[in-house]
C-alpha cells in the first residue's frame, strides 16, 4: 500500500556528521571560534548516539552517524518506503547553546547545510527551518531567511526549553510562520535548561525519552491556554515524534477543567477538543500502542478524527522493524489520509507542485 | 465540578446514594494558624509564628497561580460561623459522610504540607503534629474517618521514622506523599519510607501537589491555574515512570501505590510508552524482569476524581476495561471545588459487582478496613 500511494514521510532526521561538516557556513570568526577554542560537537543527550533508539541497526552505517550519509538516506528512508516526499528534521543540539548569538549563527548554518548538501541535491527532500528559539528576534529573521525556498516547509522547535512556548514572547515567532503559511513542528528534545519531568532528573534514557510525551502535553495545554490559537487563526501546530495515544485523556481532562476555569482565559472561547482539532496534527512515529489492533482502533475513536495523523517514519531512529511502519488493521480510508491526504493538507507547501 | 452554591450556611442533608460508599480523598484541616500548636514543642511553635513554614515556593500565603474560588473549596463548605471548610468533623459528618453514605472516608491532610518545607527538622516536628492532630480532632471523633500518615518525605529516614511511630494504630490506614517532589519518587532517597510501608502493610498514598521546587512542567513554568492542574497528570506520568523504571516494585514486591487525585485515563498510553520504550532500552534497565505495565498492573491503584469526562461515554468504559475495574476507587476530594458527586460523577453504566468494587471493595482491600 506504501509504494501504491507514494507517502509524504513528515518526520526523517539527516544528521549533521560533525561539526566539521558546518565549518563552510561560517564566518571567519565562527570558523576561528571552533577551531581555536575546541568547540565540542553539539549533540545532545536527548539521542545518545548509541543508544538503541537513536538509530535502527540495519540503518546504522559502518562508520559515522546514522542518516549522515545522502545516499543512504535516499536508499533506506525515500526509496524503501516508496516516499515521494520526506520532511528533513535536523537535530542537531542549536537549542541546547547558551549564547543567543552562537544559537542563531549554528541555526543559520545548519539550515544553509541542509539547503546546500542535501535539497540541492535530492528533490524529494523538503526541510524545517532550525531557530535559535533563545531569541525569538533571531528566530524570526531565521524564519525570513529561509522563507522564500519554498522547500522549507516548516518551522521546527523543540518540546521543552527555557519558557513554555505559548508564553507572548514567543509570539513573534508565530506571527511569522502564519504569515508565511509555515507550520510549527514541535520535535521531541530538551534545551535541558530544567530537569525534562516536573519532578527532577531521571536516572535513566528510557525515562527522559518516556517523559518527552508529558513535556507534549503540557506545550499543548500552554499553547491553547495563552490563546496562541485565538491570535494565530490560520497557525497549525505539527508534534512530531511526540506519541498521540495520550492525546484523548489529555484532552477531556483539559475540557473538563476549561469548563471549569474558563474564566482565567477567557480568550479561550471554545473547547479545547476543537481547537486541536484545528489546529494541531500528529507524526505517526512513535505508535505507543499495544500491538492488538483493536485497542489501537479504539484509540483512534477516542481522538474523534481521521486528520490527525501524518505518516513518518522518523528515520533513523528506531520505532519499528523492517517496512512496518504502519500499523496493521487500519482502514484503507484512514491509511490514505495518513500517507498522502493529511500532509497535504497540513503543509501548504507541498501542495505547491504535485512530484 | 465547579459548583457554585453561594449559600454557605445551607447543608444538604438527603440522602441521595443508595450504596454505602468509601470516599478515598477527603481533605480535614487546621481550623487555625495555631491549631496545631498543643502537638509542637515550644521549640517548633515559635519556630512556626516567627518563620512560617517556608516552602519550595515563593509567597508566604501559598502558591503563585489563584485557585479557581477561595481556598479552592466548595462555596458550600465553609462553617456556619464562617470558618475555613474541612475545620470541623461534625459538619463534615453532616454534610458529606451523613448524606452520601460514607461508610470509610480516608483523610488526606495536605495543608500544611510537611513534606514541602525546606526546614527538614521543622518538616519531622509539623509530621508528627499533624498526625496527632488527625487523631485527636478526626479520628477518634469519627469512626468512619481513617487517616494517612503524614511525612517529612524529602527526609527518608526520618519519614521512615514517623512510619514506624504509627504502625499498627488503627487510625492510619497509609503513608502520604505529594506527587510534586524534589526527585522522581522512585529514586533511592525514598526508598527507606517504600521499605517501612512495605513493612507494616501500608499503602503508599501519592497525591496530587506538592511543592519540589522544580518548575512544574520540562519546559519551565506555565502561566495559568489550568496548566497546573492538568498538569497533574503529566506529573503523575513522571514520579510513576521512575517508580518503575528504578525498580521500586522488584525491590519491594508487596508495596501497594494509590495515585490520588490525578484522574486516571492517562494510565493506559503511558504504560504502552514505557513498555515499549523498556523493550527497546532493555539493557539501560536489567534490574526489571518484568514490562513496566505488569508491574503497574499488579502494584498501583488510582482514585478517580477528578474523573476525565469525555464526551462519549462509551470511551470511558474503554479506559476503565484497560485499567481494570478492581484497580480505581472512588473519591470526591470533599471539600475541594472540583469535588466528583457520587451520585452523579461517574458517567458510564456499570453492574452492581462493578460498582461495588468502585465505590467501596477496592478501597477495602487496599486499606484492609
Amino acid at each position: 500500500m506504501l509504494a501504491d500511494i507514494r507517502p509524504i514521510d513528515c518526520d526523517i532526521h539527516p544528521a549533521v556528521p560533525s561539526l566539521k561538516a558546518l565549518l563552510p557556513y561560517l564566518d571567519d570568526h565562527w570558523r576561528e571560534t571552533v577551531v581555536e577554542r575546541g568547540v565540542h560537537e553539539l549533540d545532545s543527550i536527548s539521542y545518545p548516539t548509541e543508544a538503541p533508539l537513536s538509530a535502527r541497526p540495519d540503518w546504522r552505517p559502518a562508520t559515522g552517524k546514522a542518516g549522515a550519509n545522502l545516499e543512504l538516506v535516499q536508499r533506506q528512508a525515500l526509496d524503501a518506503f516508496g516516499s515521494r516526499l520526506a520532511i528533513c528534521n535536523c537535530l542537531y543540539g542549536i537549542q541546547l547553546l547558551f549564547s543567543e548569538d552562537m544559537a542563531a549563527v549554528f541555526a543559520r548554518a545548519v539550515n544553509e547545510w541542509i539547503a546546500r548538501e542535501w535539497l540541492d541535491k535530492e528533490p524529494r527532500l523538503r526541510a524545517s527551518i532550525v531557530v535559535p528559539i533563545q531569541n525569538a528576534e533571531m528566530a524570526v529573521e531565521e524564519i525570513e531567511r529561509w522563507a522564500p525556498d519554498r522547500r522549507f516547509v516548516q518551522v521546527l522547535l523543540l518540546v521543552m526549553g527555557e519558557t513554555m512556548l505559548g508564553r507572548r514572547h514567543h509570539w513573534p515567532i508565530y506571527a511569522a510562520a502564519e504569515r508565511h503559511g509555515l507550520p510549527i513542528g514541535i520535535h521531541a528534545g530538551s534545551g535541558y535548561r530544567h530537569p525534562v519531568t516536573s519532578v527532577g532528573w531521571p536516572s535513566y534514557y528510557t525515562e527522559d525519552y518516556v517523559a518527552q510525551a508529558q513535556a507534549f502535553q503540557a506545550q499543548l495545554a500552554s499553547l491553547i491556554a495563552e490563546g496562541v490559537f485565538a491570535k494565530f487563526p490560520a497557525l497549525k501546530v505539527v508534534l512530531i515524534e511526540s506519541g498521540f495515544t495520550w492525546l484523548p485523556a489529555f484532552v477531556w481532562r483539559l475540557h473538563k477543567y476549561w469548563r471549569g476555569l474558563k474564566m482565567e482565559i477567557p480568550w479561550v472561547d471554545r473547547p479545547p477538543q476543537d481547537i486541536v482539532r484545528d489546529h494541531v496534527r500528529f507524526t505517526l512515529q512513535p505508535l505507543d500502542a499495544p500491538e492488538s489492533p483493536d485497542a489501537l482502533a479504539k484509540v483512534l475513536d477516542h481522538m474523534g478524527s481521521d486528520d490527525f495523523l501524518l505518516f513518518s517514519t522518523d528515520y533513523p531512529h528506531w520505532q519499528f522493524d523492517g517496512g512496518d511502519a504502519l500499523p496493521p488493521g487500519l482502514p484503507r480510508d484512514l491509511v490514505r489520509k495518513i500517507l498522502l491526504d493529511n500532509p497535504l493538507e497540513t503543509y501548504s507547501r507541498l501542495r505547491e507542485e504535485a512530484p | 465540578m465547579n459548583i457554585e452554591v453561594r449559600d454557605r450556611n445551607q447543608i444538604k442533608a438527603a440522602a441521595r446514594v443508595g450504596l454505602a460508599i468509601a470516599d478515598g480523598d477527603i481533605h480535614p484541616r487546621p481550623k487555625a494558624a495555631n491549631s496545631l500548636d498543643p502537638f509542637l514543642s515550644e521549640r517548633w511553635r515559635r519556630h512556626y509564628a516567627t518563620y512560617g513554614a517556608l516552602p519550595r515556593h515563593g509567597y508566604q500565603k501559598g502558591p503563585a497561580y489563584p485557585k479557581g474560588q477561595p481556598d479552592a473549596c466548595r462555596r458550600d463548605t465553609y462553617l456556619p460561623d464562617g470558618g475555613k471548610p474541612g475545620t470541623d468533623v461534625a459538619f463534615m459528618a453532616a454534610q458529606h459522610l451523613d448524606p452520601n453514605n460514607v461508610e470509610l472516608g480516608i483523610l488526606n491532610a495536605i495543608t500544611p504540607s510537611p513534606g514541602a518545607v525546606q526546614n527538614l527538622d521543622f518538616g519531622a516536628a509539623l509530621a508528627r503534629a499533624m498526625n496527632e492532630w488527625q487523631v485527636a480532632e478526626w479520628t477518634e471523633k469519627d469512626a468512619r474517618l481513617k487517616a494517612s500518615i503524614v511525612v517529612p518525605y524529602e527526609d527518608g529516614r526520618a519519614a521512615a521514622a514517623e512510619i514506624e511511630h504509627w504502625a499498627g494504630s488503627p487510625h492510619f490506614v497509609q503513608v502520604l506523599l505529594m506527587s510534586r517532589t524534589a526527585e522522581p519518587l522512585g529514586q533511592r532517597r525514598y526508598w527507606p519510607i517504600y521499605e517501612a510501608a512495605a513493612r507494616n502493610n501500608l499503602p503508599i498514598g501519592i497525591h496530587a501537589f506538592g511543592y519540589g521546587g522544580y518548575p512544574v512542567t520540562g519546559s519551565g513554568w506555565p502561566s495559568y491555574y489550568i496548566e497546573e492542574m492538568s498538569g497533574h497528570a503529566q506529573c503523575c506520568q513522571a514520579l510513576l515512570s521512575s517508580m518503575v523504571l528504578e525498580g521500586v516494585f522488584e525491590h519491594f514486591p508487596s508495596l501497594k501505590v494509590v495515585l490520588i487525585e490525578s484522574g486516571f485515563a492517562w494510565l493506559p498510553a503511558l504504560s504502552w510508552r514505557l513498555d515499549r520504550n523498556w523493550k527497546r532500552m532493555r539493557d539501560e534497565t536489567p534490574h526489571l524482569k518484568r514490562l513496566p505495565s505488569e508491574y503497574i498492573r499488579e502494584h498501583v491503584w488510582m482514585t478517580t476524581q477528578p474523573m476525565e469526562e469525555p464526551e462519549r461515554r462509551k470511551h470511558l468504559t474503554d479506559v476503565i476495561d484497560w485499567i481494570g475495574i478492581d484497580r480505581l476507587m472512588f473519591a470526591t476530594d470533599y471539600p475541594h471545588w472540583d469535588f466528583d458527586d457520587p451520585a452523579s460523577a461517574v458517567p458510564v453504566r456499570l453492574d452492581d459487582a462493578q460498582k461495588a468494587k468502585l465505590f467501596r471493595e477496592n478501597a477495602r482491600l487496599v486499606y484492609g478496613v
